[in-house]
């Protein structure tokens, strides 16, 4: 990867360039696409609840009842009830409250490790598939080798060589999913690098980068959006699995990993402590996975005219 | 079918190699000091720090560091856990045993319930058995392993006690742990299932085999389910190291012995030749059964063995 890095550096600021140009084709693309979502039940639910879970957790100062780390010894664990709609923890704070504030971490490591995969991942597959050769196969002899591990023990060695927090949570879990974006971007490259509009690009003149990021890239991105998509949910999960296991944000901040551990020895008597943030996770995750195999039908051109 | 094997066998090396460079560099590459990286959060003495620069070679140049570790490997020499004071091997060697029958027990779960529900859904295309199969597919890759650890427990070891919680010995102990682990697996193989058996069952052959008077039994198993075999072997081959991530989780989740328990302590602990010792046996596993893998097409899919 980091002998694709050099020639491509001086044109990261034109990739944003061909997908905001409006062309008359892509305004097309999106409008089509986000008709054929919208005509998608499964994808119109997801889409709508994970807007509520956006929109309730940049809320959360202003919705949720109580201090998400305000201790109330008068409440502790106390069952759902009108006071408290979610229950009270060990600490007699306000598990509603708590999950509303915990998204503000969840959500954003899912988004961060997502971008952080997808522009290494896509410029790493770009290079692959295009220059083809000893650059492919140096850029995918590394793929297959993280391929080879584990994400989430991947994730546990990043941790363990950077240091915990949320930020180097948000590195690691999206490096890891790198070769996604690679593997995706690389088989789309080869299937359009020999077509006629490449070639007649590069008969004007135009160099690799310029071809890759301004001909090549819009043309294998419907490929990349469903991947980040699903890839939202996908570093969401692993995010959590590692608060989960005591190794990414540390409690008291409220993240629905931790908090699902937090209650985990309770289970048997005080089950919303955890019941409660693992159902945040679920539904967040399966919001971000109905929209994202909508998109995946709405943007699959074997499927658009139908 | 022997050019095949070698070609597969060849393939690995490169792989195997990258692994070993990676694990070693998970050292060198934590910011500062290895050695102080070694040394944990133990506060310790110049003389202590170059102590431990000599025992672990951290004095030489990179690469004398990268053959002398890898002579080590070789011979199953994975060096001392610093903080456990025993060779990483033997603890690797105990745990490794309970995750991997525990990640078994994922690809069990994944196979059969995967196959089921994916076939259930093809066969009845558009009615409500589809709808379940695939709202039970969408579930699958939407919950979080250990969420749905803690529900099963909850309800049918807490609620209704049929499964106990906690404990490793034994078919019983394996059977909730082994669903959690697989079921997400399942979920994908479903999907892939479902679509491989669509596409199948319309193509001309599976009409001229049903014009043959084949019973619908035999045009479903010989001909459908067979090709969609092939993908799913793929798919668990290279699922196998999210099965032995998950594995790890769930130990966590059950209480169990495994690789997971060490992994997590060597990390709290800063144990660096414990996380090095379980990356690199966690990748050559991986590497191995992707082997195994290939190997088993030639035997389900002819156009390979002959080819």
């Amino acid at each position: 990867m980091d002998n694709a890095q050099p020639a491509l550096a001086p044109t990261l600021a034109a990739i944003s360039d061909p997908m905001m140009a409006g062309q008359p084709k892509s305004r097309g693309l999106l409008s089509d696409t986000l008709r054929r979502v919208a005509r998608n039940p499964g994808a119109l639910i997801g889409l709508i609840v994970l807007l509520a879970i956006v929109l309730l957790t940049l809320l959360a100062p202003v919705v949720a009842p109580y201090d998400p780390t305000r201790q109330d010894t008068q409440a502790i664990r106390l069952g759902p009830s009108l006071n408290h709609l979610f229950g009270t923890d060990t600490f007699g704070r306000d598990v509603l409250s708590r999950v509303l504030y915990g998204g503000r971490y969840s959500l954003p490591v899912g988004l961060v490790a997502v971008a952080v995969a997808s522009l290494f991942g896509v410029l790493a597959g770009l290079a692959a598939g295009y220059y083809g050769r000893w650059v492919d196969t140096i850029i995918m002899r590394f793929v297959d080798i993280l391929l080879a591990l584990p994400g989430i023990l991947m994730v546990m060695a990043i941790v363990a060589i950077l240091g915990g927090g949320i930020f180097n949570l948000m590195i690691a879990v999206g490096l890891a999913a790198i070769p996604d974006y690679t593997r995706v971007v690389r088989g789309a490259v080869l299937s359009v690098r020999e077509s006629e509009y490449v070639t007649a690009t590069r008969v004007l003149g135009a160099t690799g980068p310029r071809i890759m990021l301004r001909h090549i890239l819009p043309n294998v991105l419907p490929p990349v959006i469903v991947l980040m998509t699903l890839g939202i949910a996908g570093a969401i999960l692993l995010g959590s699995t590692l608060s989960f296991l005591g190794l990414g944000i540390q409690p008291p901040t409220p993240e629905w990993g931790n908090m699902l551990a937090d209650g985990r020895t309770i289970l048997r008597t005080a089950w919303w402590v955890s019941f409660f943030p693992g159902l945040a996770i679920a539904v967040t995750v399966l919001a971000i996975n109905l929209l994202g195999d909508g998109l995946r039908d709405a943007l699959d051109p074997r499927l658009r005219n139908r | 079918m022997g050019p095949y094997i070698a070609r597969r066998l060849l393939q690995a090396i490169p792989v195997l190699f990258g692994l070993s460079v990676f694990t070693f560099l998970i050292l060198h590459l934590v910011p500062g000091d290895p050695a102080l990286a070694l040394a944990g959060d133990r506060p310790l003495s110049d003389a202590q720090l170059q102590e431990i620069r000599v025992a672990y070679g951290l004095d030489r140049p990179l690469f004398e560091q990268y053959t002398s570790y890898m002579a080590g490997v070789l011979q199953g020499d994975l060096g001392e856990g610093f903080h456990s004071r025993r060779p990483v091997a033997d603890s690797i060697r105990e745990a490794i045993g309970p995750t991997l029958q525990l990640a078994l027990a994922g690809v069990i779960v994944a196979v059969v319930l995967g196959l089921l529900l994916g076939v259930m859904a093809a066969l009845f295309h558009n009615t409500w058995l589809d709808s379940l199969a695939m709202v039970i597919a969408l579930l699958g890759v939407s919950v979080p392993v250990f969420y749905l650890g803690l529900l099963l427990i909850f309800f049918l070891s807490f609620q209704i006690q049929i499964f106990p919680a906690t404990g490793s010995e034994g078919i019983r102990n394996l059977i909730l742990p082994g669903f959690v682990v697989g079921f997400s697996s399942a979920a994908y193989i479903a999907r892939l299932v479902r679509s491989s058996m669509l596409e199948t069952l319309r193509q001309d052959y599976v009409n001229t085999a049903r014009a043959k008077g084949l019973s619908e039994r035999l045009v479903v198993v010989r001909h459908a389910l067979r090709n969609a075999l092939i993908p799913t072997i793929t798919f668990m081959g290279l699922q196998f190291a999210g099965l032995l991530g998950g594995a790890i989780v769930t130990e966590q989740i059950f209480s169990r012995p495994g690789l997971g328990r060490i992994a997590i302590s060597a990390i709290n602990n800063r144990d660096f030749p414990v996380i090095q010792g379980i990356v690199l046996v966690a990748g050559l596993t991986y590497v191995i059964v992707n082997l195994l893998v290939d190997l088993s097409y030639a035997l389900v899919d002819p156009r390979i063995r002959y080819g």
